[in-house]
């Protein structure tokens, strides 16, 4: 028998054969068949409600499947519960910690473990495990530290080492690095590698191409609950990979004619001037942001989430009070405007929560669609609603934008997220704004709708729409931006043009070192 | 006015203080353990009253004081069963399942107590123990030193109950299921037996603080005699910022508080005696609005389950 350095023994192989789970209504895995050996980084790729958190609290003792089995090294093992999987040498990294915050790190570590020291807790002796193994994998963490006190990276690694503690020869990651800035991927990654150099099982959940193309040996792709293909990693291109994915050809990269030279009297559609904002707490959640953006283009602002991004969108579109500063929009001072002021002006917004801030949950799919319009013809004469002209304008808007949705009276939050978000894209756009401000436009939403919803976007830009397009997700940005932002602390670190911004350059910017 | 501050008088105060705070102690430190798990029982008071109508009971029919107290813990043990079930099996609303066995505790007490003819007269309860030397000590001594053993027993399980809160691996426990379930349920914990631990432990000491009152402190039996302590009992949790020393802190203004209320009576001070024997709930009720919230177990009265099905 083989043994980790931990000095616990390897696993193998882990086979998992014919796994199927089924929920009222949905069969979330539909005989699947995965496996994963030692020294192996396995990736499972998928969009959103593809199974595969699923198929990992199986492994994991958390759910029982319905059929299928489970083989650890040759031998049918069941898990009953969490505390099956970890004694079996199974650890796991959930979507969301696992983390108390109010407790410290060795507590969050030796929670549910025997002590050295029988009912009495051991923690000294927890800290200095915990510092070896950190140690050991770069993993650095102080041990008397509150959770709460540590940034996303840190409370990662603690979600590490509570696994490694256990002496987990297996490790499953859903969606590590959701969460994580460009920078901390680079670190976790290396202490993936480490960890499989030495002989640890990895399975490595993301829906992130890149990332599983940069870190996996093999990669498995599952789309509404089946494997639809599992092959070696080195080879495969993002684009086979989100044709996978997706079941049909994906295009990934965008081609879009460069912005026209500005002519000489152009007014900027937006235009930005020192801009503080205070957040929810109080303290200024923008510092003195200036931009501008020209017609027909499209500026990205990326940064960690929390740097100022969302005060800035709530700002532009009147939901937060300008504390000092200027905005114009077309020329016109819209610094205290209304949002309805805003929108008369020819502006638009996709707000960030969309299920919060884009739609009524309750209201119909057309009753959404005309929610900021309804006030005048041709949707209403002297308060009385013309339901006539609403359903006929809203069941072009669906067809035109694609919304998936049995009737124009189905509740609103009966829709997946990605037709939610073409839903209010439909009707952003329905107005030809002469700008928009666009919050992580496709957070949550699965690849096909994300490449629509870029096309639309783009399409604007040709029209000559201006877009402030604020956004976590880097390959977007990219794909998208004339020009990248970058905003850290409530304010503008840098702005770099398009064919300046490597995701190097931009993860430094975000993590607040000037270039 | 100046009749109650005299040295003599406000010993008296400190020491009735200190012997009021009992069943309140008992019943909050108890309760504590199941808010720290994630489970508020507001069904304390019937709890109480269940415990104490058992040990005037048994202790009027036996004589056996031990006994007592043990049928006064058993009946606890058994509605705290009862309250795990209900909020960790069915995963009922806590707020409202808590009064019902409340209801249940204060109807059944009263039946009980009318059914079975139980005897009126007091009961040679719980005697003092003076501690040696220690309740020689002037002043001091008697307020503190010279109690039934019931007394000494719960300030000394606040020491307890904070070592086990803090320096334990159950207590850890304890305290993952009351703030973030999922994460103990993730380690192997299981989540329903340490909220069945707590509440029913926490049921065991409202039964024990019954007792306190029917068997150490007033030595008889009456209907609804508790006139709602163990609702207090729950206050003091919160206002105790859900730590052993905090809740006996509160226990003991409150009980203070009480006793002084007392002798404003009994010295016939003019001040309104409604207002007098209001006192201590408005105490209460500003200690509250003005307490923390910030310590509040995050899962308090929020049901676990994992979602499966
Ligand atoms: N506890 C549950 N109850 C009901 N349905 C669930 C539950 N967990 C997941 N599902 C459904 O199963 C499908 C797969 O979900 P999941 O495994 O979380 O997907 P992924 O992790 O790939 O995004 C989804 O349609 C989801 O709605
Ligand atoms: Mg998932």
């Amino acid at each position: 028998m083989t043994l980790l350095p931990t000095g616990r023994a390897r696993i193998d192989e882990l086979r998992m054969v014919g796994i199927t789970k089924r929920f009222p209504g949905v069969l979330a895995n539909d005989g699947v068949d995965f496996d994963v050996r030692a020294g192996e980084i396995h990736a499972l790729l998928g969009e959103n409600g593809a199974g595969k958190s699923t198929l990992m609290r199986q492994l994991y003792g958390l759910y029982k499947p319905d059929a299928g089995e489970i083989r650890l090294n040759g031998a049918a093992r069941r898990f009953n519960s969490p505390s099956d999987a970890i004694h079996a040498g199974i650890g796991m990294i959930h979507q969301h910690f696992m983390l108390v915050p109010a407790l410290t790190v060795a507590e969050n570590v030796a929670l549910g473990l025997a002590s050295s020291r029988g009912p009495l807790l051991d923690l000294d002796r927890v800290s200095k495990r915990i510092e070896e193994l950190g140690e050991r994998y770069h993993l650095k963490v102080q041990p008397d530290a509150q959770v709460w006190q540590l940034s996303v990276g840190e409370q990662q690694r603690v979600e590490i080492l509570k696994a490694l503690y256990r002496g987990a020869a297996l490790l499953a990651l859903d969606e590590p690095t959701a969460v994580l800035t460009p920078q901390e991927v680079g670190e976790f990654f290396k202490v993936l590698r480490r960890m499989a150099e030495d002989g640890h099982a990895l399975i490595f959940i993301s829906h992130k191409l890149h990332e599983v193309i940069d870190i996996s040996h093999r990669v498995t792709v599952m789309r509404d609950g089946k494997v639809v293909a599992t092959h070696p990693t080195a080879g495969s291109t993002r684009e086979r990979l989100a044709g996978e994915m997706v079941g049909r050809p994906i295009l990934l990269e965008y081609d879009k004619p460069p912005v026209p030279a500005a002519a000489a009297n152009e007014v900027p559609r937006l235009e930005v001037e020192d801009l503080h904002v205070r957040g929810d707490r109080g303290r200024d959640a923008l510092r003195g942001v200036s931009l501008s953006i020209r017609s027909g283009e499209i500026l990205g602002i990326a940064g960690v989430s929390g740097n100022g991004q969302r005060e800035l969108a709530e700002a532009l579109t009147g939901l937060r009070r300008v504390t000092r500063g200027r905005v114009r929009v077309n020329g016109r001072d819209l610094t205290h405007a209304t949002p309805q002021q805003r929108i008369a002006a020819g502006q638009s917004a996709i707000p960030e929560e969309r299920m919060k801030d884009g739609v009524v949950r309750d209201f119909s799919v057309s009753e959404n669609l005309i929610l900021q319009d309804h006030g005048h013809a041709p949707y209403s004469r002297a308060g009385f609603l013309n339901t006539r002209a609403i359903t006929r304008d809203c069941a072009a808007l669906v067809k035109d934008y694609s919304v998936k949705t049995p009737a124009l009276e189905t509740p609103t939050k009966n829709l997946s997220g990605g037709n939610i978000q073409k839903l209010i894209l439909a009707r952003e756009l329905a107005r030809k704004p002469t700008l928009l401000i666009c919050a992580q436009p496709t957070r949550g939403v699965d690849i096909g709708a994300s490449e629509y919803i870029h096309q639309r976007l783009l399409e604007q830009r040709q029209r000559g729409m201006a877009t402030l397009l604020i956004s976590e997700d880097l390959d977007e940005l990219m794909a998208l931006s004339d020009r990248i932002a970058v905003m850290y602390e409530g304010r503008l670190m840098a702005v770099l043009d398009r064919a300046d911004a490597t995701p190097a350059k931009l993860g430094l910017l975000m993590a607040g070192v000037a270039a | 006015m100046n009749e109650l501050f005299t040295v003599p008088v406000l010993l008296g105060i400190l020491y009735s203080g200190v012997r009021l705070a009992t069943p309140y102690l008992y019943a909050a430190l108890g309760e504590m353990f199941a808010q720290r798990s994630g489970v508020v029982n507001l069904g304390v008071d019937g709890i109480m009253l269940m415990g104490a109508f058992a040990a005037f009971f048994v202790v009027s029919n036996t004589g056996n004081l031990l006994l007592g107290v043990l049928a006064a813990m058993l009946v606890g043990l058994l509605m705290g069963l009862i309250m795990s079930f209900v909020s960790v099996n069915l995963q009922a609303e806590q707020g409202i399942s808590g009064i019902g066995l409340y209801l249940f505790g204060l109807g059944l007490s009263s039946l009980l107590f009318k059914k079975l003819s139980v005897s009126t007269r007091a009961i040679e309860g719980f005697p003092a123990l003076p501690i040696p030397v220690l309740s020689d000590l002037p002043e001091i001594g008697d307020v503190f030193f010279k109690h039934n053993i019931l007394v000494y027993i719960a300030f000394a399980l606040v020491p307890v109950a904070a070592f086990v809160l803090n320096h334990t691996t159950l207590g850890l426990k304890v305290r993952a299921a009351g703030m973030k379930p999922e994460a103990a349920d993730s380690l192997g914990v299981s989540v329903a037996r340490v909220r069945y631990l707590c509440v029913t432990f926490g049921s065991m000491m409202a039964g024990l603080a019954g007792a306190s009152l029917s068997i150490g402190l007033i030595n008889l039996f009456q209907e609804n005699m508790t006139s709602g302590l163990g609702f207090i009992a729950v206050a003091l949790v919160y206002f105790g910022g859900w730590t052993p020393l905090g809740v006996m802190i509160g226990a003991l203004l409150f009980s203070m508080v009480n006793a002084l209320q007392l002798w404003v009576q009994v010295k016939a001070i003019p001040i309104p005696s409604d207002l007098a024997v209001m006192l201590p709930y408005i105490l209460t009720i500003a200690a509250l609005v003005l307490g923390r919230r910030a310590r509040q177990p995050a899962a308090l009265s929020k049901p676990f389950s994992r979602g499966e099905n």
